[in-house]
Parts: C-alpha cells; sequence; structure tokens
C-alpha cells in the first residue's frame, strides 16, 4: 500500500508508531498528484515546499487538501475565480488553525465551482476538473476537486464546504464521504463566503471514522464567527465504538422517493440501501418532509441574495481584480466585476440583486424566508418520530462534461441535499453502491441540529452493514 | 407576487454594478426569467402567521466586551491592493470639480 492511498485513521496510527513520517505521506501524495492528476485536475496550486517545511516542522501530522476558498496565510485563494487571480491569504481561517493545532497540516489547494455556484465544478474559471472514476465525467460540485482529489487517493482527505449540497452531491459522485456539519458547528471564519445563512465547512473522507476523527477537529465556538455557540464538541471518533442500526428508527421520507428525474440505478441502490439497514436492524418508519417541493425554489431566492450582497466586495478596490479600463469609480465597479465574474457568478448576483429590489422584496426574499421555516418545521416534526433520515444524496450518478447546459436543470441536481441545508440540520453522504456502468452512488443521512454523534453512528454502521465499495478507476 | 413580474436583465445589473456585454443579455434574460418563474412556485404556500427564518440557526445576539484589540497589521491589509499610494488605497477620483 501506498501512503497516498491512506486514510486519515491509518496515516495517524503509522505516524504514531514511527513507521512514517509526515514529509514521508507528503512526498508521496505529492508523486501520486504528479503522476496523475494531469488526468484529474484536483489541484489548482500545490505548494510542495511550504507542504514539505511544515511537514518537517510537523512530522506527526496529517497532510489535508483544502477547497480553494479556505485562506491559509501565504496561500494563493483564487475561489476558482479570475477575480482574485495573485490574491495572496493575510491569515489562516479559524478552520484552518483547528487543523493545525489538531495534529493536521494544510497540503494543496483543489479546484471548485467559482465562488462554491455550480454542481459539476465546471463554473470554474481556472481548470477542468474530472471524476477519477470516468475521465468524461464531472467530479460533481461546487466542492468537485475536494472530491475528485479523496476518490482519486490524490489526497488523505480534504476540506470541502456546502451551502446546498456542495459537500455531499460530490462525495456522492466520487465514491467519498462527505458530511454537512449543523449550521454553526464550524466557524466560516476565513472561509470566502457565498450565502451566509447556509454556508458551512466539513469533513471530505474515505471513510466515516475520517469524517469523525476531522470534524471533531475542526468543530466548536469561535469568537470570530458569532454564530457558533459555545456547545461542547463531542468526542466523535471515540462514540463511534460499537455503533449499531439496531433498534435505530430510520425515516424514509416519502417526497424523497417518487420524484421525476430520480435515476432508476439510484433509486436501486438507495433502495438496496434501505433493505440493508433493515437486515442491520433498523426499524424504517415513512415519514413526510410536506414542503419538500417548495426547498429548491426558497433556496433559489435566498441563496442569491446573500450572494448578492456577500459578492459586493469585490469592487476592485482594496484586493482583487480592477479592470484597467476604468475611468472613474462607477466604471471601476462595473467593468472589474465585468471582467473577474463567470456566468454562473453573474447570473446569480443579478438574481439576488432582483428578489432583494425594492418592490419585490417582500413578494420573494421576505416570503421565501417564511417558507423556510415551514421547511424547517417539516424536519423538526420528522425527528420527533425517527432518529435519522435516508434519502437518496445526488438525483444521478456523475454526468458527462458539458451535458447540463441549462442552469435551471444543473440546479435540479441539488433536489435533495437543499431542504436539510435551508433547516440548518446536519447531513452526510456515505458510499452506498454504483451503477452498472460502475460509477459511485452514494445516500443521504440526515440527522437534527447538533446531532453529529447520531449522525456518524449511524453512517458508520451503515458503512460497516455495506463494506467497502470499490470500483475501477481510469487513472 | 404576480406572474406578471418580470425580470429585466440590463436593469438589474446596473443595480449589481455589473457591466454586461450584449451577447450576456440575450443569454441571461431567457434564464433568468425561467429561474424567476420557477421559484414563483413559492407562492401557492400558505405563509399567514409564519415567522420568517432569517438564520440557519436560531440566534441571539452574540456580544463581546466592546475593547481595543489589534487588528490585521497595515501592510498585510494593503498588500493585495491592486493600486496603493502610501498607506492607502488609490483610485480614480470620485468628487467631481474636487482636486485630483
Amino acid at each position: 500500500m501506498e501512503l497516498y492511498e491512506l486514510g486519515i485513521k491509518a496515516a495517524q496510527d503509522g505516524l504514531a508508531k514511527g513507521e512514517f513520517s509526515s514529509e514521508d505521506i507528503v512526498r508521496s501524495v505529492i508523486d501520486r498528484v504528479h503522476a496523475v492528476d494531469g488526468k484529474v485536475g484536483a489541484y489548482l496550486t500545490f505548494d510542495e515546499e511550504g507542504a514539505i517545511a511544515l511537514a518537517k516542522s510537523n512530522p506527526k501530522a496529517v497532510p489535508i487538501a483544502i477547497k480553494d476558498l479556505i485562506n491559509v496565510a501565504g496561500q494563493p485563494c483564487t475561489c476558482g475565480s479570475k477575480i482574485l487571480k495573485g490574491y495572496v491569504s493575510p491569515y489562516d481561517a479559524t478552520v484552518v488553525k483547528n487543523l493545525k493545532a489538531n495534529g493536521f497540516i494544510p497540503a494543496g489547494r483543489v479546484n471548485m465551482d467559482e465562488f462554491a455556484m455550480g454542481s459539476s465544478t465546471e463554473n470554474s474559471a481556472l481548470g477542468v476538473t474530472r471524476n477519477p472514476y470516468d475521465l468524461e465525467r464531472v467530479p460533481g460540485g461546487s466542492s468537485g476537486g475536494s472530491a475528485a482529489a479523496v476518490g482519486g487517493d490524490l489526497c488523505v482527505a480534504a476540506l470541502g464546504t456546502d451551502t446546498g449540497g456542495s459537500i455531499r452531491q460530490p462525495a456522492s459522485f466520487c465514491n467519498c464521504v462527505g458530511v454537512k456539519p449543523s449550521y454553526g458547528r464550524v466557524s466560516r471564519f476565513g472561509v470566502t463566503a457565498f450565502a451566509s445563512s447556509l454556508d458551512q465547512v466539513g469533513p471530505m473522507t474515505k471513510s466515516v471514522e475520517d469524517a469523525a476523527i476531522l470534524l471533531k477537529a475542526l468543530a466548536g465556538h469561535d469568537e470570530m464567527d458569532g454564530t457558533t455557540p459555545d456547545d461542547p464538541v463531542p468526542d466523535y471518533p471515540a462514540e463511534l465504538a460499537g455503533a449499531t442500526l439496531k433498534g435505530v428508527k430510520i425515516g424514509l421520507p416519502r417526497e424523497y422517493f417518487n420524484v421525476s428525474g430520480l435515476d432508476p440505478e439510484v433509486k436501486r441502490v438507495t433502495e438496496e440501501a434501505v433493505r440493508r439497514c433493515e437486515s442491520a436492524g433498523a426499524e424504517l418508519v415513512e415519514v413526510s418532509l410536506p414542503h419538500t417541493e417548495y426547498a429548491m425554489a426558497v433556496y433559489y431566492i435566498i441563496a442569491p441574495a446573500e450572494a448578492s450582497a456577500n459578492l459586493a466586495r469585490f469592487d476592485g478596490v482594496r484586493y482583487g481584480h480592477r479592470s484597467g479600463k476604468a475611468v472613474d469609480v462607477m466604471s471601476l465597479y462595473m467593468k472589474s466585476r465585468a471582467e473577474g465574474f463567470g456566468s454562473e457568478v453573474k447570473r446569480r448576483i443579478i438574481m439576488g440583486t432582483y428578489v432583494l429590489s425594492s418592490g419585490y422584496y417582500d413578494a420573494y426574499y421576505g416570503r421565501a424566508q417564511k417558507v423556510r421555516t415551514l421547511v424547517k418545521r417539516d424536519f423538526d416534526d420528522a425527528f420527533a418520530k425517527v432518529d435519522a433520515l435516508l434519502t437518496p444524496c445526488a438525483p444521478t450518478p456523475a454526468f458527462r462534461l458539458g451535458e447540463l447546459q441549462d442552469p435551471l436543470t444543473m440546479y435540479l441536481n441539488d433536489l435533495f441535499t437543499i431542504p436539510s441545508a435551508l433547516a440548518g440540520v446536519c447531513a452526510a453522504s456515505v458510499p452506498s453502491g454504483a451503477t452498472s456502468a460502475g460509477l459511485p452512488v452514494g445516500v443521504q443521512f440526515i440527522c437534527g441540529g447538533f446531532g453529529e454523534s447520531k449522525l456518524l453512528k449511524v453512517c458508520r454502521a451503515f458503512e460497516e452493514a455495506t463494506g467497502r465499495i470499490s470500483l475501477a478507476r481510469k487513472i | 407576487m404576480s406572474s406578471g413580474n418580470k425580470i429585466d436583465v440590463a436593469y438589474v445589473s446596473d443595480l449589481a454594478r455589473l457591466e454586461l456585454t450584449a451577447e450576456e443579455k440575450a443569454l441571461f434574460q431567457p434564464q433568468l426569467e425561467n429561474i424567476v418563474k420557477y421559484v414563483e412556485k413559492i407562492s401557492e404556500v400558505d405563509v399567514d402567521g409564519v415567522e420568517p427564518m432569517m438564520h440557519g440557526r436560531e440566534l441571539v445576539n452574540a456580544f463581546r466586551e466592546d475593547e481595543v484589540r489589534p487588528s490585521m497589521d497595515r501592510e498585510k491589509a494593503l498588500a493585495n491592493a491592486p493600486a496603493r499610494v502610501g498607506e492607502e488605497f488609490l483610485l480614480p477620483k470620485i468628487v467631481e470639480g474636487a482636486e485630483s
């Protein structure tokens, strides 16, 4: 076994026993990147000397690939956008500080849809990322570089971010575990904001245990992010001991199973997952989340609204691209933004500005916030009856590069991941099977707010019941 | 919200301080009309008496003591500036008629 194939737990065990050093792992990952990333395109930049130097000074640390919207002091942070070309982060995000304080080091920066807006990583202005299980297909998005790096053994584990499904959908496409923590569980300080009431950083890993280890390192109160409560962080990995599905009440929301657009093979894999849970002793309960059909519409009002406000900071004044054609301050704004942003980002800024504009605010944004309350209540009601929900993660397996051209069709990728994001609860994608063509398919488990302990236990027991999904890669 | 609402991409992009090319306007106009039409689905929902959910979590204000703390080093804050002069960001003239 090569060191780049290791997950976090195996790496930590080997480091503790002195079988190898952090530098050995980093060098192995770098060799792997040189060998195969020309085909995959997971990384945007990899400061090899910096990573090796960090590994030398932290000989027991595990390297983690970082999605390119999380600030690491002295490193680029492009957010997959031309507008941040040349930008160098002046400080570490809190999650990066937390990594460093808990035996991890950042190593390499991975691709993403521009400003995390997208479901295929095709919206990156800086390069194409391919799915390691089929190089003609997308890795998902927006954390597509993270997923491709984990799924292709181009890293030990990665950080992603999830606003409406950006950790879970790519994890499903690339055969890895992806956890979207509850809103507020992980600090957003130093993470470039897309939609501030939804964004969360989370682990993308090769096993549930690895996700538990990484989440424990990331989570907790941060005085720089007022939305992180001072709730204690459970010892997630320790709590996995003896995880079982026996007696666990698993809810099957009917709105997630009878949906046009749900790929028959994804449906089959999900139904097999349901049966495995039952065989492992779980009690299945049919539940209803009646406002599911409105969640997408709510999301595509609230997320662009918040994005249009957040991205107002890109004005060509303090950092980022400044147009050379500006003659006054107004044209400086207009042209710098026009030249710097890509099409999807522009669409969302316009959509967000529209729903917030005078005369439309109440009908769109105000109303969407009320429907969001109803979406959240659906989850509250469901979790009064069950421990966890089991659903498909993405409606299809990985699609072909260039296959989805219409923006609204692309948005439908997040059909099953958006409602839980709106509700602020925690959710995860876990590898569950494959299509007949050998494409990975994950299923989604959802638990209540700050229910990560329960979520990870359910996922761990499910992973054990499923066994390792070993699929041929094309790299 | 009535289905009579029609997004005017050229007007809204101006509000958003985003210059669009003619091609972009032609591309985005039908795409955004489609998206707006889709999100209008929420008008079907009865929201009478429902409180809006403003954030990802029910929050009370998170205050800290109002004390002076060190902030980012000036050089660091200026390091990414597209143009600067001394300790300031350099911009085109803002106030009309003022001496530059």
